[in-house]
C-alpha cells in the first residue's frame, strides 16, 4: 500500500444521509474473488437506470467532478453491510478520502485499512463542503501530517485521527506483519488461557 | 474492585497487547467465514506465504449465494466459483466447512450458536455486520472487513480501540403478539440509526430477561442497524440451558465448570456506561417499516409519516425520497397497503420459534392470490426439525415455498430476487433500496406479521387472526 500525505483534488459532493454501503455497491457485484475493477460498479444504481443509462438525478459521472479523489457525504456514512468492497469500489474509482459527519464503524475500518482516508468534520463544515463542491473549479486540501483540509479560499479545518492509523496510513505499511512481530505475546496469551 | 458491564469485562479478559497511544490487540476466540467475504482473504495470505494461526478456531460454511431450491445444478457460474474458492481454501488451509451438501449448513449466525461454537465470553467475528447476533450469548461479537479476515486468519488477533458502552433498559413485558422483532424495531424507531454508533450496546431489563435465546439472537441481530458495534446481553439460565448439550459445549462436570466461569462475565449491578436509554416494552406494538431505512418503522396502527411531520430539511428530504422510492404517500395507514411477496428466513428470523410463530397463524388458511410467499429456514437443521413437527406441511398447504436454507432473498444474491416494483413483507433485517432485488420495496416484521401479510395480501395486524383462533 502506498503512503498518504498531502492529497489535493476535486470534491464530489453527495448530500444524502445514511448512505449504505448496498448503494455504494451493490450484491451483484460481490461475486469477483480479486479486489480489483469495483470502480466501475460504484453507485450502481445510483448513477444507472435499468435500461443501463446515466440517470439525471445523480451526478458522479459529470464533466465537473471528473478525476475528483474527494467524496464529501452526509450521516452515517456507509452504514449497513460489512462489504469490504465499498472501500474497494471508492478507491477504484480515484476516491482517497471520505469526509462525512459521522460514519458507520465498520465502514470506517475498513477506509483505514485500505489506505483511503475517512475524515469526520462538523456539520456545518460539510455543509460548506456539499455547496461549494458543486463548483467545477472547486479544488480541496487534506493534509494528514498537519490534520488539516483547507481550499484555498476561506475554508479551513482540522480534524482527528487516531494516532496509530495515522502512522499506518502515512507509511502506508501492512498491518499483519506488524501484528506478526507481537508473536511471542500472543503465543504467551494462548498459553495462559489454556491453564 | 470497580464495578464492570460485560463489555469492560470480555475486553479486558482478551487483550493480548497494550501500549498507550495505540488499539489494543485482542485475541479473538471464533472466526466464522463464509464464501462473499473471504477470498480476497485467503488470496492475501497466499500471496505472502501465511498460513492460517488457528484453524481449530475458525469456522466455514456457504450462505450467502447458496441456491435454496436445487442444490446440485448450480447455474450461477460466479456464485459457484465463489463456492469452489471456499471449498479449495479451506482444504488448503485445514478449516472446517459445512458446505452446501453438508447437514450442519445453514447461515453462519444461525450455525454458530446451534453448533454450540458460539459461547458466553467469548470474543467472536466474521465477515459479516450480523456477527452481533451472537452477542445474545453475553459473546463480544462483531463484523468485520475483508481485510480484518486475513488479519484475523493470518494472527488470531485485531488492533481494536476501546468502544463506549450503551445500556438499553428495556422494561416492563412485551404485550400478547409482540415480538423481539417489534421490540428491536421499536427500539430503532425510537432512538434512530445512528444511536449506537461507537458504541457496544448491552440490552438489559425484564423484557429483555424474559426472552428465549432465539428472540434475543434477533435482539441482538439488529442491533447493528441502530448503528452499533454489536449487541450483547449478560448470559444467564436461558442462556445455560440453551447451551447444554450442544455438540461443541463442554459436556459433564466441564459443563458445570464453564457455566461459573460464564456467570462471571455477566455485568455487576453496580456497573456504568457510556450513555443509557429506556424504552418501556409494554408501549411497543407490532411494527412494519414504510421507508428504505430500519429506523423508519411505525406500529401496524399508524399511518405512514409525511415529510411536514418532520422538522429538519435533511430529513424532510430523507423521507420524500423514502416515500418516493417505497410508493406510498404520506398518511396512508400502513394495514392497507397490499404486498406482493412473503419473505420469512434470513438470519434474524428463520429460527424453529420463528417458522413455529408463522406456521401457527398460517394454519388452516391459504396464501392470498398473487401473493409469492417463501418460507427459508436458517439451517439445513432448522429445515429438518421443522418438517419432524411437520410445520413445511403447513406452509406448502397454505400455498408457500418451502425451501433449503440460506441467506436467499435477504440480500437477494442468489435467485431469489424481488422483482422491481414488488413489495415484500420480509422478516430480515435491512429494508435499504434494491436490497432484495433492483427496485424492490421491503417492508421488515415479525415473522407472525409477514405470515398475517401473506394470507391477507396486505398488512395487518396479526393479533386479531391470533385472537381468532385462540
Ligand atoms: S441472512 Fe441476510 S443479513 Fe443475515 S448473514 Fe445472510 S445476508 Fe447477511
Amino acid at each position: 500500500m502506498k503512503g498518504i500525505r498531502e492529497i489535493s483534488g476535486k470534491v464530489f459532493p453527495l448530500d444524502r444521509d445514511h448512505v449504505d454501503t448496498d448503494q455504494i455497491i451493490p450484491k451483484q457485484f460481490l461475486k469477483k474473488i480479486d479486489r480489483q475493477g469495483f470502480g466501475q460498479f460504484l453507485f450502481f444504481h445510483w448513477r444507472y437506470d435499468d435500461d443501463g443509462e446515466l440517470r439525471k438525478d445523480f451526478h458522479l459521472d459529470d464533466a465537473r467532478y471528473a478525476g475528483a479523489s474527494i467524496i464529501v457525504g452526509g450521516e452515517n456514512f456507509g452504514c449497513g453491510s460489512s462489504r469490504e468492497h465499498a472501500p474497494w469500489a471508492l478507491q477504484d474509482f480515484g476516491f482517497e478520502v471520505v469526509i462525512a459527519p459521522s460514519f458507520a464503524d465498520i465502514f470506517y475500518n475498513n477506509c483505514l485499512k485500505n489506505g483511503i482516508l475517512p475524515i469526520n468534520l462538523e456539520h456545518t463544515e460539510v455543509e460548506t463542503l456539499l455547496e461549494k463542491g458543486l463548483r467545477a473549479d472547486y479544488s480541496l486540501t487534506v493534509n494528514l501530517e498537519q490534520q488539516t483540509v483547507h481550499d484555498g479560499e476561506g475554508f479551513e479545518s482540522t480534524f482527528e485521527i487516531d494516532p496509530y492509523w495515522k502512522q499506518m496510513l502515512l507509511n502506508g505499511w501492512d498491518e499483519i506483519s506488524i501484528t506478526l512481530s507481537y508473536e511471542e505475546q500472543i503465543e504467551q496469551y494462548e498459553k495462559t488461557r489454556q491453564e | 474492585m470497580k464495578p464492570k458491564n460485560i463489555i469492560e469485562k470480555l475486553w479486558d479478559e482478551h487483550v493480548v497487547y497494550q501500549e498507550s497511544g495505540k488499539p489494543d490487540l485482542l485475541y479473538i476466540d471464533l472466526h466464522l467465514v463464509h464464501e462473499v467475504t473471504s477470498p480476497q482473504a485467503f488470496e492475501g495470505l497466499r500471496l505472502k506465504d501465511r498460513s492460517v494461526r488457528r484453524p481449530d478456531l475458525t469456522f466455514a460454511t456457504m450462505d450467502h449465494n447458496v441456491p435454496t431450491v436445487n442444490r446440485t445444478v448450480i447455474n450461477d457460474e460466479v456464485a459457484k466459483t465463489q463456492m469452489t474458492r471456499l471449498d479449495e481454501n479451506c482444504k488448503e488451509f485445514g478449516i472446517e466447512l459445512a458446505d452446501i451438501h453438508h447437514p450442519d449448513q445453514g447461515i453462519v449466525h444461525v450455525i454458530g450458536p446451534e453448533l454450540g461454537l458460539t459461547q458466553p465470553g467469548k470474543t467472536i467475528v466474521c465477515g459479516d455486520s450480523h456477527t452481533s447476533t451472537h452477542g445474545a450469548f453475553g459473546a463480544l461479537a462483531f463484523g468485520i472487513g475483508t481485510s480484518e479476515v486475513e488479519h484475523v486468519l493470518a494472527t488470531q488477533t485485531l488492533w481494536q480501540s476501546k468502544p463506549k458502552t450503551l445500556q438499553i433498559e428495556v422494561t416492563g413485558k412485551l404485550g400478547f403478539g409482540v415480538t423481539a422483532k417489534d421490540l428491536i424495531l421499536g427500539i430503532i424507531a425510537k432512538f434512530g440509526v445512528g444511536a449506537g454508533s461507537g458504541h457496544v450496546i448491552e440490552f438489559t431489563g425484564e423484557a429483555i430477561r424474559n426472552l428465549t435465546m432465539e428472540e434475543r439472537m434477533t435482539v441482538c441481530n439488529m442491533s447493528i442497524e441502530a448503528g452499533a458495534k454489536a449487541g450483547i446481553i449478560s448470559p444467564d439460565e436461558t442462556t445455560f440451558d440453551y447451551l447444554k448439550g450442544k455438540r461443541h459445549v463442554p459436556d459433564g462436570d466441564q459443563f458445570q465448570t464453564a457455566v461459573e466461569k460464564w456467570k462471571s462475565f455477566s455485568s455487576d449491578e453496580e456497573a456504568s456506561y457510556d450513555k443509557t436509554l429506556q424504552i418501556n416494552g409494554s408501549e411497543i406494538e407490532p411494527q412494519v417499516t414504510w421507508g428504505t431505512n430500519p429506523s423508519m418503522g411505525i406500529s401496524i396502527s399508524s399511518h405512514v409519516p409525511s415529510p411536514d411531520q418532520f422538522t429538519k430539511k435533511s430529513e424532510q428530504e430523507a423521507v420524500q425520497r423514502a416515500l418516493a422510492y417505497m410508493d406510498l404517500e404520506g398518511g396512508e395507514k400502513i394495514d392497507e397497503v397490499p404486498i406482493d411477496f412473503v419473505f420469512i428466513g434470513s438470519c434474524t428470523n428463520s429460527r424453529l420459534s420463528d417458522l413455529r410463530a408463522a406456521a401457527e397463524v398460517v394454519k388452516g388458511r391459504k396464501v392470498k392470490d398473487n401473493v409469492t410467499a417463501l418460507v427459508v429456514p436458517g439451517s439445513q437443521s432448522v429445515k429438518s426439525q421443522a418438517e419432524e413437527e411437520g410445520l413445511h406441511e403447513i406452509f406448502l398447504d397454505a400455498g408457500f415455498e418451502w425451501r433449503e436454507s440460506g441467506c436467499s432473498m435477504c440480500l437477494a444474491m442468489n435467485d431469489d430476487i424481488v422483482p422491481p416494483g414488488k413489495r415484500c413483507a420480509s422478516t430480515s433485517n435491512r429494508n435499504f433500496e434494491g436490497r432484495q432485488g433492483n427496485g424492490s420495496r421491503t417492508h421488515l416484521v415479525s415473522p407472525a406479521m409477514a405470515a398475517a401479510a401473506a394470507i391477507e395480501g396486505r398488512f395487518t395486524d396479526v393479533r386479531e387472526m391470533m385472537t381468532v383462533v385462540h
